[in-house]
């Protein structure tokens, strides 16, 4: 026997006033544009993503093409961004590199957000001890400085870029948790969790159809702000030596091989920067306009 | 307020332990036997039982981390595989220098970062307030590694005003403390700005505007001290990613500070240094939130009895 759950519009936190979807996202695509930054942050996103995919097409010569002949030339109409100590087209290794630093972004907050949801889900919607335990290792998760916890990870696990990716994601995992957990907290009192629940539904149904569709909003604020962070993190720990190896086009590796030339080629430090700061940039205004779109106080 | 105290000293012991735990744990994760990794290529396998039993990896995992946690209180964190060296000694050499980085740090995100966000606060929407924001969110998307760099390019090759890299003079603390400082300035100036025009609208600055006190004294004595309560968690919070940071700075500069000692033993596998390493700055950072906090409870103690 199964018994059919009819879905009920909730009065979510996030929107109070209770609506149809489409008008919600409309509500929400006015405010967003409203929003001058969030739109600049936008479009930087879609720039850097559409350069990402298109950058066979793009660039002009091949990431790895090696030309001592030319190499540490500066910025000239053969190579906009000038080339590195072995004679490679910069402009050509960013555009690829994009793929590589937008990559690991994407690939560490989607693994550190996956198991942060489910841990701030559970904790959230069983509270008790099931709650006290799962938080307090997220306490302690929260107690390492900076990229430590990352550090101490690639030291265990060996330095690569998919290292790096499983560190960085780990380190994102406490923030989604903490965040889920609060917002799942608030959405289980409401009364539209009882009703279904006494319609029969089991738990599972209850957290992943029912509470996790009404959280979103800071999930998705969240995880635009952490793909700033994440996408900065990794290329650090590339700059370091501790990710993607030489030759690749990585930006924080470029940067490090920019660093031994400051002195004669400065712009092959300069140029990678600029890429990692434009973009993360984006990524920050992006997710302060979407976090102000989210927010009831900012609807008049 | 004695009891607050107390109660967090009392919260913070199990933080610790789990910190211990985390670290410990993690290091369980390198693939291979560590005998063997300790022994190297070509050991007998009498040699590997004998580092098996020795250091007591034959025991059952509760043991070892019951030994591990034994030892922490010992003060014995082990032996560098590189040279031999307690652990311990290794950081007691370096954390000195990674603390005054970290002071001067600090220091510059709080002066800077306070200045910052007043100047924007005091004139809301101004031309002063966007471009500050605008330098504030630009600090934020900054790579601290590359920013650093180019500091070291403008200040030391091009001006030849600053050293290179070393740590021997106050000279040689200005760029890794204004590159590692930068980014948390940004982040206070942020909030300093946001914690005052919040406070700005209350009505007791309405109040105090209608009285005829004048604007230095309506910013500077009620405003700001209600403002700040906010930016004191945000610059503790700061403190960590500082920390964390010192890796990257400490590798730009050359400085042998804690962060370059572990980034240095994760490429030469000396794990027993990065488990050393990550584990002492760890404690700082939740001894110094334990102070930011007992810290914040005093300070909004007052505001509350004034």
């Amino acid at each position: 026997m199964s018994l059919e759950v009819k879905t009920v519009q909730p009065n979510v936190i996030v929107n109070p006033t209770v609506s149809k979807p489409e008008s919600k996202l409309k509500g929400f695509l006015s405010q967003l544009l409203m929003n001058k930054a969030a739109t600049v942050g936008a479009f930087i996103i879609i720039i850097y993503i559409l350069l990402a995919v298109f950058a066979p097409l793009i660039a002009p010569y091949s990431p790895y093409e090696i030309d001592l002949e030319n190499k540490m030339m500066p910025p000239s109409s053969d190579h906009w961004m000038g080339t590195d100590d072995k004679g490679r087209d910069i402009l050509s290794r960013i555009l690829y590199g994009s793929r590589l630093s937008m990559g690991v972004g994407f690939a560490a907050v989607l693994f550190g957000a996956f198991i942060g949801i489910i841990f701030g889900l559970v904790a959230g919607y069983y509270g008790r001890w099931v709650d006290t335990v799962i938080m307090r290792i997220m306490d302690v998760m929260l107690a390492f400085p900076g990229i430590l916890l990352a550090l101490a990870i690639i030291a265990a696990l060996g330095p690569s870029l998919i290292n790096v990716t499983i560190a960085v994601g780990a380190f994102s995992v406490p923030l989604f948790a903490r965040i889920v957990r609060g917002s799942t907290l608030e959405v289980k009192r409401l009364e539209y969790i009882d009703a279904i629940r006494s319609l029969g539904a089991n738990d599972f149904t209850i957290i992943f159809k029912h509470i996790f569709p009404n959280i979103l909003s800071p999930i998705i604020v969240q995880a635009t702000l952490r793909l700033a962070t994440a996408i900065l993190s990794a290329a650090g720990l590339s700059f370091l030596g501790l990710g993607a190896q030489p030759p690749s086009p990585e930006w924080g590796t470029m940067l490090s091989s920019g660093r031994d030339f400051l002195f004669s080629a400065p712009f092959i430090a300069l140029f990678p920067g600029i890429a990692i700061s434009i973009l993360v940039l984006g990524f920050n205004i992006f997710g302060d306009g979407l976090r102000d779109a989210f927010d009831p106080r900012m609807k008049k | 307020m004695m009891m607050f105290i107390l109660r967090r000293i009392f919260q913070t012991i199990p933080v610790m332990i789990g910190v211990t735990f985390v670290v410990f744990f993690i290091m369980q994760l390198v693939p291979g036997d560590p005998a063997v990794l300790l022994a190297g290529e070509g050991a007998s396998k009498e040699t590997i039982e004998g580092i098996r039993e020795q250091l007591g990896l034959n025991q059952p995992l509760y043991v070892q981390y019951t030994d591990y946690l034994m030892n922490i209180f010992r003060g014995d964190l082990g032996v560098s595989l590189k040279n031999s060296q307690p652990v311990l000694d290794e950081i007691l050499v370096r954390l000195p220098i990674t603390i005054e980085l970290a002071f001067f740090s600090i220091l510059i995100t709080i002066v800077l970062g306070m200045a910052a966000g007043i100047i924007s606060a005091i004139k809301p929407y101004s031309l002063t307030d966007v471009s500050v924001m605008l330098i504030a969110l630009l600090g934020i998307s900054l790579p601290s590694f590359w920013f650093g760099l180019m500091l070291m390019y403008l200040f030391s090759v091009k001006l030849q005003i600053l050293p290179v890299a070393g740590w021997d003079s106050i000279l040689h603390i200005i760029l890794p403390a204004v590159t590692l400082g930068a980014g948390g300035a940004a982040i206070v100036a942020r909030m300093t700005r946001s914690s005052m025009l919040e406070v700005i609208r209350q009505d007791y600055i309405r109040t105090a505007r209608s009285k005829g006190l004048r604007e230095t004294v309506i910013i500077y004595k009620h405003a700001l001290r209600n403002a700040l309560i906010p930016v004191i968690t945000v610059v503790g919070l700061q403190f960590g990613a500082l920390l964390g940071g010192t890796v990257l700075v400490e590798s730009i500069f050359a400085i042998n500070g804690l962060g370059r000692m572990i980034v240095d033993a994760i490429r030469m596998r000396d794990l027993p240094i990065v488990q050393g390493g990550v584990l002492c700055a760890s404690l700082i950072f939740v001894i110094v939130n334990l102070f930011v906090d007992i810290f914040y409870r005093f300070f909004n103690k007052r505001i509350e009895l004034n």
